[in-house]
């Protein structure tokens, strides 16, 4: 009675070890910023299509993965959602230097899950007739800090209480697309497809606005060996990886 | 060391476990006892929905409540129709949140008090010609003391200790939804550590100290 079960999971053990050493062995450990989360799903199924090598993809905030990076988490590339963080890994040898490049310029866009809720002049956020405005924490996140720059820029004096900040723009997209904050600012990525707005109504913000939100891509100092690392990065900068950071709304 | 806006997290985080343990009682009591006495065929039902908590992610209770909350939500558009508008990103909405997230830790050690009563005392009562209502305040709550006090310390412990919900639905506003843990995760992601040590530390000597305030009871009650 007991040998069956045993043996099943044993065999069970087996299958889990063997398929943690797989995923161990094939992939590049990419850390995503959370709002290239959308083209970066195609961009490693496209690249594993055309060089065999597996992307894993591990989506979060840029400056949790830096914590992480600095304490040994196992990644071998970061695309991170600003060029501070590539220039300071890089400083501090957690990085290879030279390896960072620009690969996404980030637009930044007032966005509200309602149709018809922002204008074209964003008269709903110029006359704050709302009772919640999203943004990703300025501390924490570069879009957060472009959407305090904006409002800045504009000489709104938002209430602070009026304001509700996410941890990452993944969040703040989530408190808006849910309504339960009316608008707030986003990465156009999370909200444009192929030319055109996927739901909602939205104003891009100008770039004039705020300074630009340059993501760069840097190869972390424990994978300067790895050559699926390092051709995921070159991939970054193809033609065909460019068209689809592009189609969704990002500068190169 | 503490700034203002940490201690604005500080004083927030206890005000919202406080409310939020007196309602679990208010809440917690009828139900434990239902749950206690019952042999409806709802008690199996009830008692795991009361217990999804404790192994859902907190993260998934968030989310739900953030839908639910919000304006085409269930309980969004209850709350509007009331005129009270999103429940979300307000304190009021952070206590509904830790509710839900504590009931198991109030329910539980209440029903175990109740059910450790048996029928007797409660014949004997009835033999007295007590009336029920009279019985429970007279023979079960005194009874039944040390489950209340274990339900409302673990009850205020946990929703001190809440995180994943409240980032969810809180929105992180400085002095309405800002919490302690919510404050620390912050100041560990700006990598200002030091004065997220003031706070993390702070809170795990709160922590222990409850705890260990819980288990020198429960063992003194035991002796006795």
């Amino acid at each position: 009675m007991h040998l069956p079960f045993r043996s099943g999971f044993i065999a069970i053990l087996a299958a889990l070890m063997l398929n943690a050493f797989q995923v161990y062995a094939a992939g590049v450990n990419v850390a995503v910023a959370s709002n290239f989360a959308a083209p970066m799903q195609i961009i490693a199924a496209d690249f594993e299509r055309a060089t065999g090598h597996k992307a894993l993809l591990s989506l979060g905030a840029t400056g949790k993965f830096y914590a992480q990076i600095k304490n040994g988490a196992p990644f071998d590339v970061l695309l991170a959602a600003d060029d501070e963080t590539p220039t300071k890994l890089i400083a501090e040898k957690s990085a290879v230097a030279d390896s960072a490049f620009t690969y996404a310029t980030g637009k930044l866009v007032l966005w509200s899950a309602k149709p018809g809720f922002i204008d074209a002049q964003a008269t709903a956020l110029k006359t704050a007739s709302f009772a919640h405005l999203a943004l990703a924490n300025p501390k924490l996140a570069p879009y957060g800090r472009a959407a305090a720059e904006t409002l800045a820029a504009l000489k709104l004096d938002v209430p602070p209480n009026k304001i509700v900040t996410g941890e990452n723009i993944a969040q703040t997209f989530q408190f808006i697309a849910s309504g339960n904050a009316e608008l707030g600012f986003v990465a156009l990525s999370q909200v444009w497809k192929d030319g055109k707005l996927t739901s909602g109504s939205s104003w891009m913000v100008p770039a004039t606005l705020h300074a630009p939100i340059k993501q760069d891509a840097v190869l972390l100092d424990k994978a300067h060996h790895n050559a699926a690392a390092i051709a995921l990065l070159t991939y970054l900068k193809s033609p065909a990886a460019r068209a689809v950071i592009q189609s969704f709304g990002y500068g190169i | 060391m503490l700034t203002d806006a940490d201690l604005a997290a500080i004083w927030l985080t206890l005000r919202l476990a406080s409310m939020t343990t007196l309602l679990l009682l208010l809440i917690g009591t009828p139900l434990a006892w239902w749950l206690a006495r019952t042999r409806s065929a709802w008690k199996g039902p009830v008692a795991a929905i009361v217990a999804l908590p404790l192994v859902l992610p907190p993260t998934v209770i968030g989310f739900y409540l953030l839908v639910t909350l919000g304006p085409n939500g269930a309980i969004g558009q209850f709350t509007q129709a009331l005129g009270l508008g999103s429940l979300a990103f307000t304190f009021w909405g952070l206590v509904v949140g830790s509710v839900v997230y504590s009931l198991p830790f109030v329910v539980q050690p209440l029903q175990n008090a109740f059910d450790a009563i048996g029928e007797r005392p409660l014949e004997v009562a009835a033999t007295l010609r007590a009336s029920p209502l009279d019985t429970f305040f007279s023979v079960v709550v005194p009874l039944a003391r040390p489950g209340f006090i274990t339900a409302s310390i673990l009850g205020f412990a946990h929703t001190v200790g809440e995180f994943g919900v409240v980032l969810m639905i809180g929105g992180n506003i400085p002095g309405k939804t800002q919490v302690i843990s919510v404050r620390i995760y912050e100041h560990v992601e700006a990598l200002e550590y030091t004065q997220a040590h003031w706070l993390a530390g702070g809170m795990l000597a709160f922590s222990f100290v409850v705890l260990l305030a819980l288990y020198t009871f429960n063992a003194s009650g035991k002796r006795r």
